[in-house]
């Protein structure tokens, strides 16, 4: 009948989630702020993937962009300021059924947290780890960020941002045992979504940095790459980014880059705040390296008697 | 005390002399191997039935000069015929690898008149003149003070079996030790091939070898002839020390996770951790700094295993941030906090109970938790266990206390039987009922089930925020007032399940002594001393810092005076400005209990980086008693 086959049944899955199961209210970010669109991104994936939202755990520091997790229909910490990656590492320590997703700020991960991005970084737990970079200090109002490109004029500087600015993606490119490292801009959607869902799929530490619009105080930072494409470079590789053509086709400056190379990904990311073209795409990748959460989850599962023997044995060492 | 007073009786195998109890200590430079003896001559006393405690002699530096005064390593082994709690008093047999540490050991007041100093006789032939001078010297001035010297040919008789005797001196004062108090000299043997295990049958036949060497040699010089009878045992016995203890607490306690970044004196607990918490199917994470240590912990719990962070001042005060986000967001975690002497770096090897403000107070804003107190090495094992429990219970951080005495203290105590109910029960993944909210206070006891990532039904965002019982941000007047009388009644509620302390000695009386923590054997042998000489005093010892044990007001009414006994910075007497209810700094211990009590406590404490003597405490109930019947003169018309 309908050309089914015989032994067809209707077989739903037991639940089935929409874009509704991951939205957590009304997100209170500025109008036009670029929060709300890796927002978005991060929900549809969810849900594309059906993830069961009871398994998903947005974690985050403080900042504006560390709202995030309130907008989630998920489990959710919004912890300390500089801190989201050992909370999140120490989540998926012994729950590698959650899917962790961590969003931190420019001052969150590259200033107050840089300490813990190193180290984070080197674990390689698979969790994704979103840097959603303004140059700035949103939340406390205009303050000079580790991001601000030299000269920015904020509160703290308000002749001018003294020093060059940290580039995010050099510096993780020099951590040891970095596997999965990529960029994307908020204003284009299309691009963030295949960025982020690449992430998702990487088995490690994924370090995703957002170039992300803050129009109330870093307003026109992003403008020159909003406005003519050609200044970023589309990183395309089967091992990294594939893009639908029809997105791709607006970026006149392509790349092949092939991302487990370290030493082209390396110039690319210093090209990134210097002369050349600024990369969107996967910059690198590795899945081979090791991940901490092969060691993190040995002995889970033992049960009561098993563990009361073998606590019986510690004992019998310091007996006399 | 019957020793042999000279030479004559060397080679005469006699009865030997009991005694009720003997402190020995074994002092040398540091690397020189005196505390591997001297834990080992500890197990052997335990192994022969005797009371033990050991505690560690350490120079501050790692490796301090050689022939130092302030450099003096070692240990110290006091053992008997009844359960030993605490360092004790004087020594009453030194063995010295050379003069110089012994000064620094006399300036601590370790030693008395008539204490027995056995002193390697090579530095008297050593090349230096310098060296040869100043030995001598030493000498006089150590009989001089009293005490009584004697040197023996230590390295000189290794280096008959050995080609370097610095490395082997120990194993030959173990069985030298081991001869003078009449042990069995298997024990020892048996020790060394543990001791040794690693390191191949020639190794353990060499320093075995050596052990008989000095058990010989002892036979032959008995000039110590002494033996302590076993007390009776009615269990098995484990020996450990506070941070074993710990250890193994977390293992029995059912704790998977502990996040720690190295610190003195805690870091030992993730050295026995990193040995064999595998084995129970536990992680070890060492995190890249404190404040990363606790988040990697409290991220642990959050996901519902509850984990345990351990650090020592300093680091405490790095994860200040954390624990008052575990109070604010009420995630169950166990810190641990073996205390060493501060502020900032302080004394890093010593002991001190500073920092009992810290962490009642430690975290900005309002941010009540609950703080044990271990005063013993077993209770460092079974206080995990119940902090695990009421970090569930209560839904929030649970802290405990010990010191650097408890953590290097060794004592045989009884071996805890596991059980089932004290390993923490599998994750809830049964769905979460969706009326009930993430916070769902109850009003009289702040308590609340909680959520836990997994469990469909229960997703809510864990924030540091103020917030309301459903989770959500709020920053109105209401919600913010009711989220910290919650989290605050929950201390209230723990209070009313608590039993106010015992009084050791007379229910009531003229002075009551109050302690808290490791000092607890030292003052109750101190009261007992005192109370043989006629003094009415007593003394009660607090667990639980935070909430307070309650009945301390009635208990404290009962007795004309109180005082506050700790290891924590006090204005003393001689010092003390001319209106001490104005200018006085009290201990911080003291500044509690007179909140909680409104009772006109005093202090008595002093921060010497070392543990509480009974024989300090001792001197300091007769002050008391004699300035107060001064004082009392004083009054009479
Ligand atoms: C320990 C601590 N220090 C400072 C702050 C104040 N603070 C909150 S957010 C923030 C910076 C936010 O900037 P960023 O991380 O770039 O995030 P954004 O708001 O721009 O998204 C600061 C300094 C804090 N909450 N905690």
């Amino acid at each position: 009948m309908f050309g089914l086959e015989e032994d067809w049944e209707l077989d739903p899955p037991a639940r089935y989630f929409t874009l509704e199961d991951y939205e957590g209210g009304v997100a209170r970010w500025c109008p036009g702020c670029g929060d709300f669109g890796v927002l978005t991104a991060v929900q549809k994936i969810c849900r594309d993937e059906q993830l069961p939202p009871e398994k998903v755990v947005a974690v985050s520091g403080i900042g504006c962009s560390s709202r995030f997790p309130h907008y989630m229909k998920t489990y959710g910490f919004h912890g300390l300021h500089g801190r989201p990656l050992p909370v999140a590492c120490g989540i998926k320590s012994r729950r590698p059924d959650l899917q962790v997703w961590v969003a931190t700020g420019d001052g969150d991960c590259c200033s107050i947290g840089a300490g813990h991005w190193i180290h984070a970084i080197r674990y390689n737990m698979d969790i994704t780890v979103m840097l959603f970079d303004n140059n700035v200090y949103g939340l406390t109002k205009n303050q000079t960020s580790p991001t601000s490109p030299q000269g920015l004029k904020t509160n703290t500087h308000p002749r001018g941002a003294w020093l060059p600015p940290l580039n995010p993606l050099q510096a993780v490119l020099g951590f040891t045992n970095c596997s999965f490292v990529a960029q994307a801009v908020d204003w284009n959607p299309p691009l963030l979504h295949a960025v982020l869902e690449a992430a998702y799929h990487h088995k490690g530490t994924s370090f995703v940095r957002i170039l992300q619009r803050c129009p109330t105080y870093t307003d026109q930072v992003f403008h020159h790459l909003q406005h003519d494409p050609a200044q970023l470079l589309l990183l395309q590789h089967e091992d990294g980014l594939v893009m639908d053509e029809k997105i791709a086709r607006i970026f006149p400056n392509k790349s092949g880059h092939d991302p487990s190379n370290m030493k082209e990904a390396r110039a690319i990311a210093d090209a990134d705040g210097g002369e050349g073209a600024i990369p969107v795409g996967v910059v690198y990748r590795d899945p081979t390296r090791p991940i901490y959460d092969e060691f993190t989850t040995v002995g889970m599962g033992m049960t009561a008697d098993q563990k009361i023997e073998a606590l019986g044995q510690e004992l019998d060492r310091f007996a006399i | 005390m019957s020793y042999a007073t000279d030479g004559s009786t060397a080679g005469t195998v006699g009865p030997r002399t009991q005694v009720r109890e003997q402190i020995v200590e074994i002092v040398s430079d540091s690397g020189e191997g005196a505390q591997k003896a001297g834990q080992a001559f500890g197990a052997v006393c335990a192994k022969s039935g005797c009371g033990v405690w050991t505690v560690e002699i350490i120079p501050a530096e790692i490796k301090p000069p050689a022939r130092s005064r302030a450099g003096a390593s070692g240990i110290r082994i006091r053992f008997g015929s009844k359960v030993i709690t605490n360092m004790g008093n004087e020594a009453d047999v030194v063995i010295a690898f050379n003069e110089q540490v012994l000064y620094g050991r006399i300036q601590q007041g370790a030693y008395r008149k008539g204490t027995r100093i056995f002193l390697d006789s090579k530095w008297r032939k050593d090349d230096s003149p310098q060296i040869r001078e100043a030995f001598e010297t030493a000498i006089a001035e150590f009989r001089e003070k009293g005490f009584i010297v004697q040197e023996f040919p230590l390295e000189e008789e290794c280096a008959k079996l050995i080609a370097n005797p610095r490395v082997g001196k120990n194993m030959f004062v173990l069985g030298l030790l081991t001869e003078m108090f009449g042990m069995n000299v298997e024990l020892s043997l048996a020790e060394a091939a543990f001791l040794f295990r690693r390191k191949g049958e020639e190794v353990i036949s060499r320093n075995q070898d050596l052990i008989r060497a000095g058990y010989a040699y002892g036979q032959e010089n008995a000039e110590v002839a002494l033996e302590v009878p076993p007390r009776e045992l009615l269990t098995s016995q484990i020996v450990v020390n506070g941070n074993q203890a710990l250890a193994l607490g977390i293992m029995a306690a059912g704790i998977e996770v502990v996040a720690m970044y190295p610190i003195t004196p805690a870091t030992s607990v993730s050295h026995h951790l990193g040995d064999s918490f595998f084995r129970v199917g536990g992680l070890l994470h060492q995190a890249e700094d404190e404040i990363a240590a606790i988040g990697f912990a409290v991220g642990a719990s959050y996901a519902g295993k509850t984990a345990c962070t351990i650090t020592s001042g300093p680091g405490l005060a790095l994860k200040t941030e954390f624990i008052g986000l575990a109070v604010m967001g009420e995630v169950p975690l166990v810190i641990i906090d073996v205390q060493r002497g501060g502020p900032s770096t302080g004394l890093p090897t010593k002991v001190e109970q500073g920092d009992l403000m810290a962490s009642l107070y430690g975290a900005p804003g309002d941010a009540p938790k609950i703080i044990m107190a271990a005063a013993t090495i077993e209770e460092c094992f079974h206080m995990v266990i119940t902090a695990r429990k009421l970090a569930e219970a209560f839904r929030g951080p649970v802290l405990i206390l010990t010191d650097a005495n408890l953590a290097t203290g060794v004592q045989p105590i009884p071996r805890p039987e596991p059980r089932e109910e004290w390993i923490a029960p599998p994750i809830d993944s049964s769905p979460w009922d969706p009326n009930v909210t993430a916070y769902d206070w109850d009003p009289e006891t702040g308590l609340s089930p909680r959520p836990v990532p997994g469990q469909p039904g229960g997703e809510y965002v864990l924030t540091g925020l103020a917030h309301t019982g459903d989770a959500h941000v709020a920053y109105d007047p209401d919600s913010n007032q009711k989220g910290m009388e919650m989290r605050s009644r929950k201390l209230r509620a723990l209070r009313k399940t608590l039993r106010p302390p015992k009084v050791h000695g007379e229910e009531s009386g003229e002075l009551l002594v109050v302690g808290w923590g490791s000092t607890l054997g030292a003052i109750e042998e101190a009261v007992e001393a005192a109370r043989a000489e006629g003094l009415s005093v007593s003394s009660v010892h607090l667990r639980f810092v935070s909430p307070m044990e309650p009945g301390l007001k009635e208990i404290f009414e009962r007795f004309d005076r109180v005082l506050a006994i700790g290891i924590q910075y006090t204005d003393l007497d001689e010092y003390a400005p001319a209106d001490p209810t104005t200018d006085r700094r009290r201990s911080q211990f003291a500044s509690l209990l007179r909140d909680e009590t409104l009772v006109d406590v005093d202090s008595w404490s002093q921060v010497h980086g070392q543990p509480l003597s009974p024989g300090i405490i001792l001197d300091v109930i007769r002050k008391n008693f004699s300035q107060h019947s001064a004082a009392a003169g004083r009054t009479q018309p």
